[in-house]
């Protein structure tokens, strides 16, 4: 989906584009497989285009205007037929290999890519808007390789014919060269001009495209309000704005084209009346014969096609180069939460304990949210971590599951610092439930078994069963084969909380770390979950980030977070007893919402 | 985004793509004949003009170069004549060009911008059920790609048109020429159109699957970037990355097929006119010793076959577009065609004096479409009837996924029901005009929504009678002023794509403001005060029964969880599995409805088997098969 369309970004043309193609090509060396060869085929492939051109002035000069010889023309013509043919093989040969290579090399880089934007922190992918990270692996590379389908070609054919092109004029005539570099000298400047204010009307298009497509995207999504606020009229407008916006961005975008063709248009005209001229008196001198000017009439021709669709090509090339450049940058991100890899350690089997040893956070350029926190937690025991909105309980989450790295301190469970964890082993023994459980556009089965898909339906359902939600797996329209819909729209948010539940409970962990996972699901069904998962994950060590207060009175432990540091901690009942701490307080409130 | 070119591709004879591929270009022109007409003479230009070239170069070779060195002599008058004709040529083809490609591209500028205006006014005309039965991305398509797919040929029509008269034009001149010549040209171009349809035939399916496979790998990416989280916290990272290299590697595949097929086409195109030049010159110089021409009429006839080659290639992007554009009018013409609307009524409810308005269900269904054709339709909502009295709170109260929610959506009409009338003051919502429901109305959704606007214009949403003092009122009231005073620019702060710069409490409070902002007669709260605190809600809930103003109060239906606000209601509706199994008070419903009971006092219930010894102790095994005694 090429939906996904930026707004310019200037500071882009900062590298040059020289750079690029270095990055670009030290990235994937594959580029340059056989490329002399193509480079060669190409050459090869040109001298065809010029094979007419000089049949036409050797059939002239020989066999036609000097006296008529019928062999010299017929052997003219039937050599540089077997030219075209040879050829023609070599522009095949020549496109197979350059798009078997290229396509090839960038679909190496669109994965290199997707995976490196999976390995960047959560804090980066966050930071950059989720469309941007979307287009770096589509749209971008499809950029370059729309632009190497069409344009690459033909600018490599393009150039080449610029070259063989005028070899062959200078064979016939310095003097009418330069009559024909004279008359497109201009229109190069000129084009050269019109090419930067082409690339920049594209880029308002581009811009404007993407307020078009968010602009629909509001009235798609947004729907329901719109209704409930009779606001369609207002809606309309803005839609109409967008619409209008963009189509006029793109005529002028268009204008400009055209003036860009026109120009190579009037500078072929001025060379074929140029050379006529010229030509006409070098032939009078006996320089120039009859045939030899013909065939450069021909030869301006194959000037204006490439001048013609200069501003294009060109424009095409910088977008593409602009695309590569992107692509590059992404991959050049260091991830600041990386894998340790086979340098890393395992965690030792068997239940995890925790330890926070002098751990600060703060977001980049922001106050700390933790302060010097240190804490231990047994293995096999069950805390919950509660605080008001913003005391720092979710960072909480986010360091025990290396989401993120302390700013200071160190993280360690069962005694390994966390930096030193491989991930694979990390990621198989600890396991979060985030608030907002993301589901798949899949079935509520292939959810579940998203981290094993080893597991069959019957252990599916019996881990449903496990957890108490048998009543409500049977209640759906085809259990198991039920389709989530699009980010699981097809089911109410306290049910996509359920199957996320359900998925993180069945990859079977020895750390299960709940970010109020179920905020949005009914009192009953809670407790519920909350009895059933208690005797499930008994003997394994769960930490939970509760909103609700239930979840902490059942707590073996209770950790009171209050502006980034620990404040209280231990049993529910113990910590009532202070009328005046934290922790009484969200109680006595928890009491006045449930009582 | 779900595009599904390469089946539509595949449905349907090519035969019959050709044929509706035209009738969409002819619905193009019937709407757009004044620019069409403008586009297309200038291509009718362009091309005379190209074979005008082809005769003004033969003519200066044979009647100016040949007989000047001949006589070694240039006449001047003659000389500058030819350069001139050469020259104005160019100027006229420039005219030609001007006139085509402006008139192509603003024909097909216009006719985008036409379709996109009637789609998306379709979106706001359809019903939301009609809304839930496609995917986001489908609409969003529709309303962008598959609009400028339909469209895309447009682009190249007029020069195709104009390259047609341009062919018939050439062949007439060659048999004005010479018969022999006209023949090479009847084998060449010919030919050559031939070899252009071949190529936009087999080239049409081959990108019509690269870019539906973009598609899919475009798709992979936003749901996997979409749950990154969670993608991260399981470490399926290598797994993904499988999943979306396996696409990424038939789109690399679908691409080199599509390159193959260019390279043994495109220097095909090329070598036949060349060929077509060749074979020129020795018939040419076969009919020079016969006397039947000369050199003036083979070089010109020569240059005709250099520089007709490229515009025949027009006629074959027009071609390889049409299968594209087949698939993507389809998909725009589904949607203008959607039936089912929801047609708003032509009665009003302006009470004289500002009163809470009564909200009645009587006899309520309501079921879902199935999502896919082979799965059961589910129905959400049984027999529903009951009351919200004029200035009273009532309560709606029941487990996950009991229907609560769709109960909101046919109190404010933005479903219709299977059966049974939703009334307002005893008004069919569905007589009533769409002005005068959202006046009276105003549901506040469990997920908020913001617009990509300042903060202002998200309560205001322009409507009459909302100024700066009403915006800050309802702020005040929905207890969001402060965040919102504290913002870098106040009511003019812009809050992003969906909201995204605030926090979903905020988010909550300024979609609860928006509600309030309109002083509604009838208040539906879809469990959107989940975020705020409860002495808030009871705040606002307070505001709304009696305003401090002295103003109208008005009528609330909640749906709620927490006993705090199901404390301040007057009476309370118990829904499961889509039914009322009861009404009443708090204190009635506890007594007598045990399924009540159990939600609301829960926590309470929990508290007290904490009390008793727990039952596990061991890990247990996940395939166990356990099944747990859940009380209900």
């Amino acid at each position: 989906m090429s939906t996904t369309v930026e707004a310019d970004r200037p500071a882009e043309a900062t590298e040059s584009t020289w750079r690029t193609l270095r990055r670009g090509l030290a990235l994937s060396p594959e580029l340059k497989t056989g490329l002399a060869g193509t480079l060669g085929l190409a050459l090869v492939y040109m001298i065809g285009r010029v094979a007419v051109p000089v049949a036409v002035q050797r059939g002239i000069d020989h066999g036609i205007v000097g006296g008529l010889d019928l062999d010299v023309v017929t052997l003219t013509v039937i050599a540089t037929a077997a030219v075209l043919v040879v050829t023609t093989a070599c522009g095949y040969l020549m496109m197979r290999r350059l798009f078997t290579v290229s396509e090839t090399a960038l679909a190496g880089v669109r994965t290199r890519a997707f995976r490196h934007v999976h390995d960047l922190s959560m804090l980066h992918q966050q930071s950059e808007r989720r469309g941007s990270l979307v287009s770096r692996v589509t749209s971008d590379v499809d950029q370059i390789t729309q632009f190497l389908q069409w344009g690459g070609v033909i600018l490599i054919v393009n150039l080449g014919q610029l070259v063989v092109t005028t070899a062959v004029m200078l064979a016939y005539s310095w003097q009418l060269t330069l009559v024909v570099l004279v008359a497109f000298a201009p229109a190069v400047l000129v084009i050269r001009l019109l090419q930067r204010r082409l690339g920049v009307a594209y880029g308002v298009v581009r811009q404007r495209t993407g307020t078009l497509l968010g602009t629909i995207g509001e009235s798609v999504v947004g729907a329901p309000v719109i209704r409930a606020y009779g606001i369609a009229g207002r809606t309309a407008r803005r839609l109409d704005t967008a619409i209008e916006g963009q189509r006029q961005a793109q005529q002028r975008a268009i204008r400009i084209s055209i003036l860009g063709s026109s120009v190579g248009e009037l500078a072929a005209g001025l060379a074929l009346a140029g050379v006529v001229v010229v030509g006409v008196n070098l032939g009078v001198d006996r320089t120039l014969s009859i045939g030899q000017l013909t065939a450069f009439l021909f030869l301006v021709t194959l000037f204006i096609q490439p001048v013609q669709i200069a501003t294009e090509v060109l424009n095409e090339a910088q977008n593409a180069i602009a695309g590569w450049r992107r692509v590059l940058d992404v991959l050049d991100v260091a991830p600041d939460v990386a894998d340790p890899g086979e340098q890393g350690r395992e965690l030792p089997p068997g239940p995890l304990d925790i330890r926070f040893a002098g751990v600060t956070f703060a977001y980049p350029g922001g106050p700390p949210v933790l302060h010097d926190v240190t804490l231990e937690i047994p293995a096999k025991s069950r805390v919950a971590v509660v605080g008001e909105t913003g005391s720092g309980k979710t960072t909480f989450a986010k360091l025990l599951t290396r989401l993120m790295d302390p700013t200071a301190g160190d993280v360690l469970l069962s005694g390994v610092s966390l930096r030193q964890v491989r991930f694979d082993s990390l990621r198989s023994r600890v396991v979060m439930v985030p608030q907002d459980g993301f589901l798949f556009d899949a079935t509520v089965g292939e959810n579940v078994r998203f981290a094993r898909p080893e597991l069959t339906d019957p252990q599916l359902t019996a881990a449903f069963s496990e957890l108490g939600l048998s009543d409500w797996l049977d209640g759906l329209p085809a259990g198991l084969d039920t389709p989530v819909g699009e980010r699981g729209e097809a089911l109410s948010v306290g049910e996509r909380q359920l199957v996320a539940l359900a998925r993180a409970y069945v990859a079977d962990p020895d750390l299960l770390v709940l970010d109020e996972a179920t905020s949005a699901v009914d009192p009953a069904t809670e407790v519920r979950l909350q009895r059933t998962l208690d005797a499930v994950t008994r003997g394994r060590t769960t930490l939970a980030i509760a909103h609700r207060l239930s979840t902490a009175q059942a707590a073996d432990e209770v950790i009171v977070v209050d502006r980034g540091r620990i404040v209280q901690r231990g049993p529910h009942d113990e910590l009532v007893k202070d009328p005046n701490s934290v922790y009484a307080l969200l109680y006595a409130s928890w009491l006045e919402q449930t009582r | 985004m779900r595009l599904t070119a390469g089946e539509s591709v595949a449905s349907g004879t090519s035969r019959d793509v050709l044929g509706r591929g035209l009738r969409v270009l002819g619905r193009a022109i019937r709407e757009q004949p004044r620019i069409f007409a403008v586009a297309v003479a200038g291509s009718v230009l362009f091309g005379l003009m190209v074979i005008a070239s082809a005769y003004v170069v033969g003519g200066v070779v044979g009647k100016v170069v040949v007989p000047a060195i001949a006589r070694g002599s240039v006449a001047g008058g003659v000389l500058a004549l030819a350069a001139a004709a050469l020259f104005g040529i160019s100027v006229l083809r420039v005219v030609g060009i001007f006139g085509r490609r402006l008139g192509a591209g603003y024909m097909q500028y216009r006719l985008q911008a036409a379709y996109r205006r009637r789609v998306t006014r379709r979106y706001l005309d359809l019903p939301l059920a009609w809304h839930h039965r496609n995917a986001t991305g489908t609409l969003l398509s529709n309303a962008n790609s598959d609009v400028e797919a339909a469209w895309y040929p447009i682009a190249p029509l007029p020069f195709a048109v104009g390259t047609l008269v341009m062919l018939v034009g050439a062949v007439v001149s060659l048999f004005l020429t010479d018969w022999a010549l006209a023949l090479v040209g009847l084998a060449v171009f010919p030919a050559l159109f031939a070899l252009n349809v071949v190529y936009s035939r087999r080239m049409a399916p081959r990108q019509a699957r690269a870019q539906r496979l973009r598609a899919e790998v475009s798709g992979i990416a936003h749901e996997s970037f979409d749950g990154a989280l969670v993608v991260k916290t399981m470490g399926r990272e290598a797994q993904e990355t499988a999943r979306f290299a396996a696409r990424a590697g038939e789109l690399r595949d679908a691409l080199i097929s599509v390159g193959k097929l260019r390279g043994v086409f495109d220097p095909m195109l090329e070598t036949l006119p060349s060929l077509g030049t060749l074979a020129v010159l020795v018939v040419g110089a076969v009919r020079l010793r016969q006397g039947a021409i000369d050199v003036t009429e083979l070089v010109s006839v020569a240059f005709l076959f250099t520089v007709l080659a490229f515009p025949v290639r027009a006629i074959g992007w027009v071609l390889a577009e049409l299968p594209r554009s087949v698939a993507g009018w389809d998909r725009v013409r589904r949607v203008l065609n959607a039936t089912g609307e929801m047609p708003y009524g032509e009665a009003t409810l302006d009470p004289a004096t500002p009163t809470p308005a009564t909200l009645a269900f009587r006899d309520v269904h309501f079921g879902y479409e199935p999502a896919e054709a082979h799965l059961p339709g589910a129905e959400v909502l049984g027999a529903v009837s009951f009351t919200v009295p004029a200035g009273k709170t009532v309560a709606l109260v029941g487990p996950t996924g009991a229907g609560k929610s769709t109960i909101a959506s046919l109190a404010v009409r933005l479903v219709d029901p299977g059966t049974g009338t939703v009334t307002l003051d005893g008004v069919d919502v569905r007589d009533l005009t769409a002005a005068s429901l959202a006046a009276n109305v105003a549901l506040v959704a469990q997920v908020p929504f913001v617009f990509d606007d300042t903060v202002r214009a998200n309560i205001a949403l322009d409507r009459p009678g909302v100024g700066d003092e009403e915006v800050w009122a309802a702020l005040r009231l929905a207890e969001a002023d402060g965040f919102v005073a504290a913002l870098p620019d106040g009511l003019d702060t812009m809050v992003g794509e969906r909201g995204t710069s605030l926090s979903g409490g905020q988010r909550q409070r300024l979609t609860l403001a928006r509600a309030l902002a309109g002083r509604p007669r009838l208040l539906v709260l879809d469990d959107a005060t989940s975020a705020v605190d409860p002495r808030v809600e009871a705040a606002i809930l307070a505001g709304l029964r009696t305003p401090a103003d002295g103003g109208a109060p008005a009528s609330i239906l909640v749906v709620a969880y927490r006993r705090a606000t199901i404390a301040l209601a007057d009476e309370v509706i118990y829904v499961e599995h889509g039914r009322v199994l009861a009404r009443g008070t708090h204190a009635e419903l506890l007594a007598t409805v045990p399924g009540y009971a159990d939600l609301v006092t829960a926590y309470e219930q929990a508290e007290q088997e904490r009390e008793q010894p727990r039952p596990y102790d061991e890990v247990t095994p996940l395939t166990s098969g356990l099944e747990i005694e859940v009380d209900r």
